[in-house]
């Protein structure tokens, strides 16, 4: 089950909890397996995966709770500078990773959701526009939107440290 | 915001056509707001790569995925069913095994592209080396309680190579050294890793390789693994790696 520790990993970032992560898991290799014959072969298989798992969490009580509030910001607003932050006002080292975490935890699900699958999953932008449905414009857009959330949310953590 | 800053993150994850590719890698090296932006925003990117690893799977689930996946096909009641599902279960491992190839090769990729990283990012820095210094008697103990283990240094007397020093180094969240090197105005990185830590099948290259267009050697040796990049010649990566491969 080669993707089994990667889709766990996605699905435990989004839950936030252990047994609704197992659970989503679960369910994803059940519907993955049902609706084997809806996977049209030379698509991407992984999109498809995880497609698959972010909308079985988008329809539980913890996706639709995580979601119910939108951001005004739009999407096909222009992409942001990274800002005034230098690489000395963030320097990430090891000690530092649980401020980070602490940071992309806080962030809204879209925008964590987009930040894993490109970073930790370092999915093309191709792919992630197939397991988010979105066009690719908007990946871009939420991407940069994302990154630059993280880097407030960090520079939040790293005062309050 | 300027025409090259729109594009730095775009050319970070690798999705610009070769020849913007070129452009920016150009406009970077003689911008230094653009290196330092460049080198900020990589600097992010390597470390949410690392910490959104954060969450594995219990063994206990692992096992109850196995066995629920193993058990449908059967529970089938018909024979349709156990031929469809027989044909399912083929073309998913047929496609895992594909997928598991593709991300050992990704996954290689991924490593030697770090490396070429952090060469970028040490010829970028104000301070490229911890300990400056051309006398290996002087760079290897330096190392001692720094890394878990210890490395031989070549004699450089009779090459046109001079070692200008060394910096702790860390790929995929364990130590290593990073020796930089000089051979006319190139400057070479050389980093030493334990093998088992850097945890990827990299192999051996009996010939340099190019990575982001720069010259690669790397090799196993005493349970190390040894990798030897930066703009030199084929040759000259070449050169140094066998110095490297003898020393005493």
């Amino acid at each position: 089950m080669p993707l089994f520790d990667q889709l766990y990993n996605f699905a435990h970032w989004l839950a936030q909890d252990r047994t609704e992560a197992e659970d989503l898991v679960q369910e994803t290799y059940v519907k993955a397996l049902k609706g084997f014959s809806s996977f049209q072969a030379g698509t991407n298989f992984r999109a498809w995966m995880y497609r698959i798992l972010r909308n079985t969490f988008l329809t539980s009580r913890t996706g639709l709770k995580a979601t119910a509030t939108v951001e005004l910001d739009s999407d096909d607003s222009p992409e942001l500078s990274a800002g005034p932050e230098t690489p000395e006002t963030i320097l990430i080292d090891n000690s530092q990773h649980q401020l980070l975490q602490s940071a992309i935890e806080s962030l809204p699900v879209r925008f964590r959701e987009i930040l894993l699958l490109c970073e930790v999953e370092e999915m093309s932008y191709q792919e992630i526009a197939e397991t988010l449905s979105i066009p690719m414009g908007t990946v871009m857009s939420r991407l940069s939107r994302a990154r630059k959330a993280l880097r407030e949310s960090l520079q939040q953590q790293l005062v309050k440290a | 915001m300027d025409h090259w800053t729109a594009k730095l993150e775009t050319y970070l994850d690798g999705e610009l056509s070769a020849s913007e590719m070129r452009d920016l890698d150009a406009h970077v090296r003689s911008c230094p707001s653009c290196a330092a932006d460049v080198l900020s925003r990589l600097q992010l990117k390597r470390a949410v790569h690392s910490a959104g690893k954060r969450y594995s799977p219990s063994p206990d689930f692992r096992e109850r995925i196995r066995k629920s996946i193993k058990a449908k096909p059967e529970r089938a009641p018909m024979r349709l069913w156990l031929g469809a599902s027989a044909a399912v279960a083929l073309l998913l491992m047929v496609t895992f095994v594909a997928i598991s190839a593709r991300q050992q090769q990704l996954l290689r990729q991924h490593t030697l592209s770090e490396l070429a990283d952090l060469h970028v990012a040490t010829l970028a820095s104000a301070n490229p080396v911890d300990v400056i210094s051309t006398d290996r008697h002087t760079v290897k103990p330096w190392f001692q309680g720094k890394i878990p283990f210890t490395f031989n240094l070549p004699e450089l007397q009779n090459s046109e190579f001079s070692l200008i020093g060394g910096r702790v180094a860390y790929l995929g969240q364990t130590s290593g050294a990073e020796l930089i090197y000089q051979i006319r105005k190139h400057q070479i990185s050389v980093f030493v890793f334990q093998d088992r830590a850097v945890g990827s099948d990299l192999g051996s290259t009996s010939q340099p390789r190019k990575e982001l267009s720069f010259n690669l050697e790397s090799w196993n040796q005493d349970g190390l693994r040894y990798f030897v990049i930066g703009d030199a010649s084929a040759e000259d990566i070449r050169s140094l790696a066998e110095l490297l491969k003898k020393a005493p």
